[in-house]
């Protein structure tokens, strides 16, 4: 059980880090900016308690905010994100259940069940966030633009990260 | 009471919810001005700190660059001293000059973080409040103009670039002296918009667009780019002008903090006239 803790807090401060000091100076075309830490989000345990859930989420967000000046924001997307993610596994429900002691990753529920779960919630942080980073609906079709393409880029860094960092039992 | 209370547990994955997203978008309204950078200041301390320790290890890669270009540079400001140039006239008299007084001094600073792939892009320096730098003092590097000092705080400062959607600079054409104002609407991090340039102004691909002068902040004529190309719509007064900018935002390193020595004085001045 304490190992679980360990994980998760030591996930919360890695992501975090990697995000601002590798994710965030990845130029793909001045477009498409991957935001990876989210997956601090999806990795949760299922039996994490709701207002834990908001809570990490909202610290989550906050650490970002404070590293890139977008004080607020990523704060906003990540507490509606986790606030969606009870709602989205229920959408998803896999024919394996939701047993204790498995975690919601490629390892446990197999790559067909990660993608339509991530993919849903990728998209409401992205869209969440970068519709309040512009502020306006002005570029409505260029900030779609780069809302799709930088979920697509964000996912397929964390389909990558997990079968780098999840052994096959 | 006791119903309310039931009823705020049992729904209380929503409350929570409210209340945080209530949090967040107080933070976000007292930031979007970019003057409140009042969080920033605080927090600035403990990034910077984060940004400056990674900054120094990835110096080394840059060494050689950054010396070439501060060669470049001192070659170019020694050109500019007196004793490069040869005198022609044998009688002098010296006398202590006192028709020019000093307006602008330059800070110089060092860029430890960067961003120019976001519709708005900050910079944070390695130099604050404790070396003289003050919220809205330009920023300009050895190739042009940068941005605008949007947070202080004692060994740091934030930078909105001008690859920021608040930022409008004043600016003019070098040949013709038409004033007209720079922003940047997003995309390529190189391309800027320039506006308000009326309809009968000639002007040709590759002209010089400068500072105007008129903000109290930045000194008149410093680079901001050329023009790359230009169009007028039928029966617009305006030009519809897309720059180059001659600063590279991708290879900021060494940049310099702009004081007007005189800006509270203009600034008194500009007051009285509203009254």
């Amino acid at each position: 059980m304490n190992n679980i803790y360990f994980l998760n807090i030591s996930r919360f401060f890695l992501l975090i880090l990697l995000q601002v000091l590798v994710f965030d100076n990845m130029q793909l075309n001045g477009y498409i900016n991957p935001y990876v830490y989210v997956l601090f989000i999806l990795l949760l345990p299922f039996e994490t308690p709701q207002w834990l859930l908001l809570i990490s989420a909202f610290l989550l967000g906050f650490g970002v905010d404070l590293f890139s000046d977008t004080m607020g924001m990523h704060t906003a997307a990540c507490v509606f994100m986790a606030f969606c993610r009870p709602g989205v596994l229920r959408l998803v429900f896999s024919s394996k259940d939701y047993e204790v002691g498995i975690t919601p990753g490629i390892n446990d529920l197999g790559f067909n069940w990660f993608i339509r779960y991530s993919i849903i919630l990728v998209f409401i942080h992205h869209l969440l966030f970068f519709y309040l980073e512009v502020f306006n609906f002005h570029e409505f079709f260029y900030t779609l633009g780069r809302v799709i393409l930088s979920t697509i880029a964000t996912l397929v860094l964390i389909i990558i990260g997990q079968y780098l960092f999840y052994k096959k039992k | 009471m006791r119903q309310l209370f039931a009823f705020l547990i049992k729904y209380y994955f929503f409350f929570l919810f409210a209340l945080l997203e209530i949090i967040a978008f107080v933070m976000i309204a007292n930031n979007t001005y970019y003057q409140g950078a009042r969080m920033l200041n605080t927090a600035n301390q403990l990034t910077g700190g984060v940004y400056q320790s990674y900054n120094d290890i990835f110096d080394y890669l840059y060494l050689k660059q950054n010396n070439r270009i501060l060669a470049e540079e001192n070659a170019n400001l020694r050109a500019m001293i007196e004793k490069s140039y040869v005198k022609f006239t044998t009688s002098e008299i010296t006398i202590h000059d006192t028709l020019y007084k000093q307006q602008y001094k330059y800070i110089d600073a060092k860029v430890i973080s960067n961003s120019i792939g976001k519709r708005n892009n900050y910079l944070m320096l390695n130099k604050g409040y404790n070396q003289g730098i003050r919220n809205n003092m330009a920023v300009v590097s050895s190739n042009g103009i940068v941005g605008i000092v949007n947070g202080v705080s004692g060994n740091f400062s934030s930078v909105m670039s001008l690859l920021h959607s608040e930022t409008k600079i004043s600016a003019k054409l070098k040949k013709t002296n038409a004033a007209g104002s720079v922003t940047w609407e997003g995309g390529s991090y190189k391309k800027g918009t320039l506006t308000d340039i009326p309809s009968h102004i000639r002007m040709m691909t590759g002209d010089t667009v400068i500072t105007s002068g008129f903000s109290l902040d930045f000194p008149e004529g410093i680079m901001i780019g050329t023009i790359a190309e230009y169009r007028l719509n039928l029966g617009d007064n305006f030009y519809k002008i897309k720059i180059n900018y001659s600063t590279d935002f991708n290879k900021l390193d060494y940049v310099y903090v702009v004081k007007n020595m005189f800006k509270d004085e203009q600034l008194k001045l500009k007051e009285s006239q509203h009254e």
